[in-house]
């Protein structure tokens, strides 16, 4: 019985952890059609914005859940303003600058920082399930993960904005012709996705640890979410996250953690082979 | 203030020599010809630096030693320090130009074991002696080289008697980096704990990149094993300690490890994190020997109180470099034969981490081993065992009787 708890759990965290790692790139690949190749990057300036809030004595929870959105969605704004918004609709383009961006992240954070891991320590301690020890943290993943699904799906499905993004994302000028700048939605609409990759990036903060490198680690398992989820920003994460964390740990546990990766990816070829355009693109459609 | 060289400041400093040297070529450069060239190969950047940072400064710090003494035969030392970025490629690249090019009297470097096995046929073909100072899984077995660091049956065989005997266990669970070294070295964890009348629950491997240990963490509480072994490698693999003092396993099954604090793992956690772990190596920074604080000492004034801190491959380099200085000295040359001939007489170096003495029949090291435990982010050595032979080497390579050899053998641990 603890056994199913613990396990239950582990399967939990880890479509938690997908949903995190991807719902930003959900945003801003699976909704704008921008291949955002330094997604990994947005990720990582969230891990270091938590440990150098933490280490500057700020409170670890208002570092991870107000300070690292709010600065990668500055920073995801700004670089909307500077290069993407050229390069809509042209995806080579996109990926070479977006690439170019995580290299000269990388880059930039190692002069600043170093290339050494540093972190912080888990907080919230442990908790006994018969006899077994669970991770508080998990459950904070957890929670943050299903809130942050929750209110994104509701800022699109109820808010007026939800609803003139994704008109844009349709069709711009029709949306346009409406009477909205259509500049300003695809710039907010970025920002929202980098704000989203910042809270990965501070919640995965205290697991894992920070290094420069460190987002080659997230960038394919989320593009391997996002694809294999389809067009559905919110639903198809949520849906590929638990088909292919529910893999990831179920191999891990019945055999080793090389196959449990393993597993995850061969899942997601079957997958898009089966659904070349995603869960929600055969399966759900129309939701979000 | 930390002298490194990158590839960009290399390649001007090439550039500005070239320059230089077109100038009165023609006039032969006397100063230049009298300097002894040695190079240091190490990942000075990327993933490995944690590691070879420490090992460069040693470098530095026993070229300047020799060299304010004098040099060796009345001759300075010029060191060349390649940064390899913690790309294996680089390392062949590098070899060969310090081999050829530079045509450096020796190398000292290569971090794991991809990178030696990658330099070790290069330097070979281009007869340069070459120096590695990491700890390895054992089983080199070439005259080229000579090996400054601890094999499994240096350390290894020590701390798992002790540990099982200390915390009155007989299973064990291991974790262990995918890669030859963890696999290796798994096996010879299992070895010993057989030996010792133990048995081994689990192993599991992990790949270099892997830093979500949950589902692994719950794995290991339904085994419940006495002692968990952590055989986990570089950055990545540094969040499991994290992850397992979050789940508050800390306090429930202690661990062991033989790679924990190699990238000052002690200092980067919190004592809540790395508090009791045990690791074994051939030297602790606070082994209490009048040469060791007398090196730390002179090492935080060259680098600086916030320099990483020094490890056993940096305090090998240290000897590794005096060892081939003591080589030179005897042989009364810098030919490669006649160091080596030297060396083989069974020289040794008493430096910061004891004594270190060649082996001849297996050119790796007789060597000092301590068995510690992180206390408050450093190290508290518990137990020392004097002069250990390299026994897993030995048992597979003679280079007496066959000086020809040049393999890795892959020793056949027997359970």
């Amino acid at each position: 019985m603890d056994l199913a708890v613990i396990v239950l759990d582990q399967v939990v965290t880890s479509i938690a952890s997908l949903v995190l790692i991807s719902i930003g790139l959900a945003v801003i690949f699976g909704m704008m059609r921008v291949i955002n190749l330094a997604h990994g990057e947005f990720i990582m300036l969230g891990g270091y914005t938590v440990v150098t809030a933490v280490n500057a004595g700020i409170n670890l929870w208002l570092a991870s859940l107000i300070l690292a959105p709010l600065v990668v969605g500055v920073f995801g704004l700004i670089i909307e303003r500077t290069i993407i918004r050229f390069l809509y609709g042209r995806m080579i383009d996109t990926m070479l600058a977006t690439w170019g961006l995580s290299l000269a992240l990388v880059g930039a954070v190692t002069m600043i920082f170093g290339n050494t891991t540093s972190g912080v320590s888990t907080p919230l301690g442990s908790m006994r399930v018969g006899r077994y020890e669970l991770s508080n943290y998990d459950f904070a993943l957890i929670g943050i993960a299903a809130a942050t699904t929750i209110a994104l799906w509701a800022a699109l499905r109820f808010t007026r904005f939800g609803i003139i993004a994704r008109a844009t994302m349709q069709n711009a000028q029709m949306v346009a012709s409406l009477g909205v700048n259509s500049n300003h939605v695809y710039a907010i609409t970025f920002a929202i996705g980098a704000a989203l990759s910042g809270l990965a990036g501070g919640m995965i903060a205290p697991l894992s640890g920070v290094v420069p490198s460190m987002g080659a680690q997230y960038v394919a398992k989320a593009f391997i979410t996002v694809i294999s989820g389809g067009s559905a920003v919110v639903a198809g994460t949520l849906l590929s996250s638990t088909l292919l964390g529910s893999l990831d740990t179920g191999a891990t546990f019945l055999t080793r953690p090389v196959f449990g990766e393993v597993s995850l990816l061969i899942g997601a070829i079957i997958l898009v082979r089966a659904l070349p355009q995603g869960i929600t693109g055969s399966l759900f459609k129309g939701s979000i | 203030m930390i002298a490194r060289i990158n590839r960009r400041k290399f390649l001007k400093t090439a550039a500005a020599g070239g320059v230089a040297a077109t100038g009165p070529w023609f006039i032969p450069d006397l100063y230049a010809a009298d300097e002894i060239k040695v190079a240091g190969i190490h990942d000075a950047s990327g993933g490995l630096d944690i590691y070879c940072t420490p090992m460069i400064n040693c470098l530095v710090l026993a070229v300047e030693d020799i060299n304010a003494k004098g040099g060796l035969l009345g001759r300075k030392i010029k060191l060349i320090n390649y940064d390899t970025q913690s790309n294996i490629q680089l390392y062949t690249q590098y070899a060969t130009e310090a081999a050829t090019k530079d045509r450096v009297a020796v190398v000292m470097g290569g971090i794991t074991s991809a990178s030696r096995e990658a330099m070790r046929p290069i330097l070979d073909r281009f007869k340069t002696l070459y120096f590695y100072n990491t700890l390895y899984e054992g089983g080199v077995c070439d005259r080229n080289i000579f090996i400054v660091g601890t094999t499994p049956a240096q350390t290894l065989e020590k701390m798992i008697p002790y540990v099982m005997k200390k915390w009155s266990g007989k299973k064990i669970y291991t974790l262990a980096a995918d890669y030859i070294y963890g696999q290796v070295t798994a096996k010879w964890v299992k070895k010993y704990c057989v030996d010792n009348g133990g048995e081994i629950l689990a192993t599991d491997f992990f790949p270099l990149d892997a830093n979500s240990f949950g589902p692994t963490i719950t794995k290991i509480q339904a085994a419940k094993p006495d002692i968990v072994m952590s055989v986990l490698v570089g950055g990545a693999h540094m969040s499991f300690y994290r992850q397992w003092a979050a789940a508050g396993m800390k306090k429930q099954i202690p661990m062991a490890s033989t790679t924990f604090g190699l990238g000052n793992e002690q200092a980067v956690l919190t004592p809540a994190e790395g508090d009791g772990i045990i690791a074994t190596y051939g030297y602790f920074p606070s082994i209490q020997t009048p040469a060791n604080l007398e090196f730390i000492k002179r090492y935080e004034t060259r680098f600086g109180k916030n320099a990483p801190g020094n490890i056993e491959m940096s305090a090998m380099t240290y000897q590794g470099f005096n060892l081939w200085a003591e080589g030179v000295t005897k042989a009364g040359s810098i030919d490669r034969m006649k160091v080596i001939e030297a060396l083989e007489t069974g020289l040794s170096f008493d430096g910061p981490a004891g004594k270190t003495t060649i082996d001849h029949a297996t050119h790796h090291c007789i060597i000092d081993a301590y068995i510690a435990e992180a206390e408050n982010q450093k190290w508290k050595v518990l137990e020392s065992f004097p002069q250990q032979k390299p026994l897993d080497t030995s048992a597979v390579c003679n280079l007496i009787k066959n000086p020809n050899d040049h393999q890795q053998y892959i020793i056949n641990v027997k359970t």
